[in-house]
């Protein structure tokens, strides 16, 4: 424990700007992940505990074409359409045949999957630690904020990160495809009674879900290091987020994602070994005074 | 429904008890237990290689672990993916009350034994409120948490190294643990032991009051049964007998790593019951016997142990949707029906 180190940083704009910042970009990367994990909960009624899976998929295939083309654009796309293929091929084949069973099949396919994913990549990318490395273009010089520095791609991530969530959310609410979205999650047999397509459905909402965790794996490819195994932790992270913020709320998801963000980056001043286990604590005070969640509906 | 919740209702229909029956199933049950203690205790004679030891040891560690698992995910529809907790926390706590303190082995157990139901109380309170996926999480949330402890409390645990200099196992009542024979003998002693105390907590009134719970909780809880309260207890009890497997595997590999509470042992628990079957008693040691030859022989073969173990989950899970003692009870039953007809 090291509550020098915690009381120093708060006192300095500087530091405090700095660990805000990372602890932001800890948070929408998380985001991303989660709210794809709650938006495939809130409509499939099933928990995708291979999402981390996705995760690493995008960072790999990110990395991949940045090297084949040197392009940043094209590695983001690259690592969002790449995941979001793999998600609806898994989703069609497997997922959807224990779509109903009970909830130990479905963690069961996705515990599998996870093994099986992970060994996939050790076999393409190798088990060694892999770094895709800053782009050329946002090898500039960092900004300074009160103080802090701030290094321009991490505001690139916020902003994606806060587009995709307000895309996210406006297209749930006000548009078409949103709204026939909302009634599968509500009442899948009306729907599919009303001539649509709920499979197709179920499978897009995965495939948008997996592209999400796609697209932060991406994102995260040029500051984080990549190996095998590197969706598990954010996988967990993600449940967390989840499930402080209730599951199937998107303004759940972002609020519980930024909070658990912050614990982060503050909490490694103060408790550089016990980062994880603040993480845990918060989620069971939250849970113990709101058992679903912050945003979450009500559950008898 | 699913296959597997119609073959659970099937099986908690056909339950009219009468005393003599049930006295009848208990003796019955002794002799069982009785003979493959016997018969598994003579095996050290008839090979002098070490392995098979080793592997019925191994064999004890999960058997114990698994079978309580299915306490909570086959009789009483708990899902718990953290588990493995306990199973850690039995193997630390006693390896840990072993070097610091130099107390005897069956003081240290039971010391062990009461710190596990000490933490199983006040995890299980806030867990076993939450339903189905939520208790999922929160359980595995809480099995990262003692992870996480186990790694960052360097100075008690050893951090990543595990404890190391090995556990001291001075003699009791002439047992000598440190002996490979009486050390197997005591683990296959604590797994028949552990299995019967289970049998009779499954076949009891407070077991079939599980099996109630997880048909229809809200029907359990309208004819006056404390919900919370039941679930809280089999939680702990299934605790202890996870704690049970981590002693006997503190004791066989003489040191706890972290690796005995990271999720990945609740994965493997959940898998073995799904292997072996979760409607039968059982269904998790055939599991754990399965898991672990099939362990040793991909090991053996292959440095991808991921992508075979997977498949072969992905066999049971969508393949036969059943483990394989559910798979051969429902072949049983359906030949006797069909023999019945003639």
């Amino acid at each position: 424990m090291d509550l020098d180190a915690l009381t120093g940083c708060l006192a300095s704009s500087a530091c405090v700007v700095t660990q805000t910042t990372s602890g932001l970009i800890i948070g929408m990367l998380l985001f991303l992940v989660a709210v794809g994990l709650t938006l495939i909960f809130g409509v499939l009624k099933v928990v995708n505990f291979s999402h981390g899976a996705f995760y690493m998929f995008g960072a790999y295939f990110a990395l991949t074409a940045y090297q084949l083309t040197g392009s940043f654009v094209l590695a983001m796309l690259c690592g969002a359409a790449g995941t979001a293929l793999l998600g609806l091929i898994f989703e069609r084949v497997f997922m959807s045949q224990v779509y109903g069973a009970n909830v130990l099949m479905q963690l069961l396919v996705c515990y599998a999957f996870v093994l099986i994913f992970d060994d996939v990549v050790r076999m393409v990318w190798g088990p060694e630690f892999r770094s895709m490395g800053m782009p050329t273009a946002f090898q500039v010089m960092p900004l300074f904020i009160a103080g802090g520095v701030v290094p321009p791609y991490y505001l690139l991530l916020i902003g994606v990160a806060l587009a995709a969530a307000i895309v996210l959310g406006v297209g749930l609410a006000r548009t078409r495809i949103g709204k026939v979205i909302r009634a599968a999650a509500h009442n899948p047999g009306m729907v599919s009674a009303l001539g649509i397509n709920t499979g197709l459905i179920y499978g897009g909402v995965f495939a948008l879900g997996c592209m999400l965790a796609g697209l932060a794996g991406a994102l995260a490819a040029p500051v984080r290091s990549l190996t095998p195994g590197m969706g598990f932790s954010v996988l967990i992270e993600s449940f967390i987020v989840t499930v402080i913020g209730g599951m199937g709320s998107i303004l759940g998801a972002l609020i519980g994602a930024l909070l658990l963000g912050l614990i982060r980056s503050f909490g490694s001043l103060g408790f550089p070994l016990f980062t994880e286990g603040l993480m845990y604590l918060f989620m069971v005070i939250v849970l113990v005074s709101r058992p679903s969640g912050l945003f979450g509906k009500e559950v008898a | 429904m699913t296959e597997l919740q119609a073959g659970r209702t099937s099986e908690s229909l056909g339950v009219p008890h009468t005393g003599a029956q049930s006295l009848r199933s208990r003796y019955r049950d002794l002799l069982i237990a009785l003979i493959a203690f016997i018969v598994l205790a003579l095996l050290p004679l008839l090979t002098s290689s070490k392995a098979l030891p080793d592997f019925v040891i191994r064999c004890s560690a999960f058997g114990l672990f698994a079978t309580s698992l299915n306490l909570l995910v086959g009789y009483t529809g708990m899902i718990s993916f953290g588990h493995g907790m306990f199973f850690g926390l039995g193997a630390y706590c006693f390896g840990l009350i072993m070097q610091k303190t130099g107390a005897s082995i069956p003081v240290a157990f039971l010391a062990t034994m009461a710190i596990t139901a000490i933490v199983a109380v006040i995890i299980g309170a806030i867990c076993v409120r939450l339903k189905e996926i939520y208790f999922a999480f929160v359980t595995l949330a809480f099995q990262m948490l003692i992870h996480s402890t186990i790694l960052s409390w360097v100075s008690l645990t050893g951090g990543d190294q595990g404890l190391r200099g090995g556990i001291p196992r001075p003699a009791f009542l002439g047992i000598d643990l440190s002996n490979q024979i009486h050390l197997y003998i005591t683990s296959l002693a604590l797994l028949v032991i552990g299995l019967l105390v289970m049998r009779q907590i499954a076949q009891s009134p407070f077991g079939y009051t599980l099996r109630m719970i997880r048909d229809n909780a809200g029907r359990a809880s309208f004819i006056g049964i404390n919900v919370w309260r039941v679930k809280l207890t089999i939680f702990v009890l299934a605790a202890l007998f996870a704690a049970v497997g981590g002693v006997i595997m503190s004791l066989f590999v003489s040191g706890a790593y972290p690796e005995f509470a990271y999720w990945t042992i609740s994965g493997e628990g959940i898998f073995i019951n799904m292997l072996g079957g979760i409607t039968t008693f059982l269904g998790p040691m055939v599991g754990t016997v399965l898991l672990l030859i099939l362990n040793d022989t991909v090991t053996r073969m292959t440095e991808y142990y991921g992508i075979v173990l997977g498949v072969v989950i992905l066999f049971f899970a969508i393949g036969l949707r059943k483990g394989l003692m559910d798979f051969v009870v429902e072949w049983y039953a359906q030949r006797r029906r069909s023999g019945e007809g003639f």
